[in-house]
């Protein structure tokens, strides 16, 4: 599957199907500062991706004061 | 593929988000509709917004701020947008896209202020010419410029997007040095008072989670890139050990934060009272200050006649401490 980072923008081509949990695991990025958009819509943690999916890892984390 | 995920705790449809601080999922429906009611709640409670009030929403291009303007032009509350160009490279340029394209969607009023066109100066510059950090230089523009536009605009309200995690990072801050006048400030409504609008925070029940999630929900294009001169600075690494907690203790940041409001802050109450009685008027712009030059009119006297500096040197020389 094709995976776009954010900050700085990147894209990585992972194999294999895995879950949400399992991808963020793996890129050792925590759940509770990142959002993963599957095919352009949201999925929760325990969501299947396949091969074919494109999908991003959005970070939520602002620095601003 | 068809997720064969988690359900809907409301109404057990496919969910598009879990919240472990819920202990639950959610569809997107019946996520917006929890955002909605956590917004709410906030304005009830801390009485932040009336249906009459004219409210101005301090606007960056990014999530929070996209985020709040839109719920609260979705629940009925007269409000306009405050974008400030900040000159920071392509960030700022890229920010000021998204802004006046939400704007335009939904034929809302964008309110513009450029700091280089009308102030003659950018942040990358007044971090240099003032030797402070960038995010220093930036807050205090920001805060003089929010509070002069809302009340030059007769706006009355002006509310920010800081939500949870800021306020949370904001408090875990001050605790770790006892701040008591910082803490006794830290409201997220404050009244009007003489040269300052009444100013409110409606996304505080939210985490920036779940605002990011909004937008994408709602389709509002925002500012994903994080802005280069924050990068590295304390008030993300307090959020990283505050996600660190959460994600061992779900609803710690929450209970963290909520609690200080309703356990600690009537403790602190007039705590901060020292601080105001002493202001005076600016002797440049009559703004409320402690000194005979505001904050901002110093910061604006130092870098207006500096030569200017791009964003890219700042970066090079200054990364580090914010």
């Amino acid at each position: 599957m094709k995976v776009l980072l954010r900050n700085p923008r990147r894209e990585l081509d992972i194999d294999g199907r895995r879950t949400v949990n399992s991808l963020l695991a793996e890129l050792d990025l925590p759940r509770e500062s990142h959002l993963v958009i599957r095919n352009g819509t949201l999925v929760p943690g325990d969501a299947e991706l396949s091969v074919d999916d494109v999908v991003e890892v959005r970070p939520v984390i602002s620095g601003g004061c | 593929m068809v997720a064969v995920g988690s359900k809907c705790r409301v109404c057990k449809g496919p969910a598009i988000i879990d919240l472990p601080r819920h202990n639950a999922h959610f569809c997107a429906e019946h996520f917006l509709e929890l955002c909605r009611r956590q917004v709410a709640k906030a304005i009830e409670k801390f009485q932040m917004i009336s249906a009459d009030d004219r409210v101005l929403v301090a606007v960056s291009g990014g999530k929070d701020s996209l985020a709040l303007w839109d719920i609260l032009v979705d629940m009925g509350y007269q409000a306009d947008g405050l974008y400030i160009g900040l000159g920071i490279g392509d960030y700022s340029d890229v920010s000021a896209e998204f802004a006046r394209a939400f704007a335009a969607e939904r034929g809302l009023q964008l309110v513009e202020i450029s700091l280089r066109d009308q102030y003659g100066y950018d942040i990358p510059t007044a971090a240099k010419a003032t030797r402070r950090v960038p995010c220093s230089a930036c807050g205090t523009s920001k805060r003089h410029l929010f509070d002069s536009a809302a009340l030059e605009g007769g706006y009355t309200v002006l509310v920010t997007g800081h939500n949870l995690d800021d306020e949370a990072a904001v408090l875990f801050g001050n605790t770790l040095r006892w701040d008591v006048e910082y803490l006794a400030r830290q409201l997220p409504v404050l009244p009007a008072r003489a040269g300052f609008p009444k100013k409110a925070k409606p996304l505080v029940r939210l985490t920036e989670r779940e605002m990011a999630a909004w937008c994408i929900v709602r389709g509002i294009d925002y500012q994903v890139e994080e802005c280069p001169m924050a990068l590295g600075n304390k008030h993300l690494a307090y959020k990283a050990a505050l996600n660190a907690i959460e994600a061992e203790s779900p609803g710690s940041k929450a209970a963290f934060y909520l609690n200080f409001l309703d356990n600690m802050a009537p403790l602190l109450a007039g705590r901060s009272a020292a601080a105001t009685d002493a202001l005076g008027e600016c002797r440049s712009c009559g703004a409320p200050t402690t000194g005979e030059l505001c904050a901002f009119c110093r910061i604006v006297e130092k870098s207006s006649a500096h030569d200017p500096v791009p964003v890219e040197l700042v970066l090079s020389k200054g990364r580090g401490r914010r």
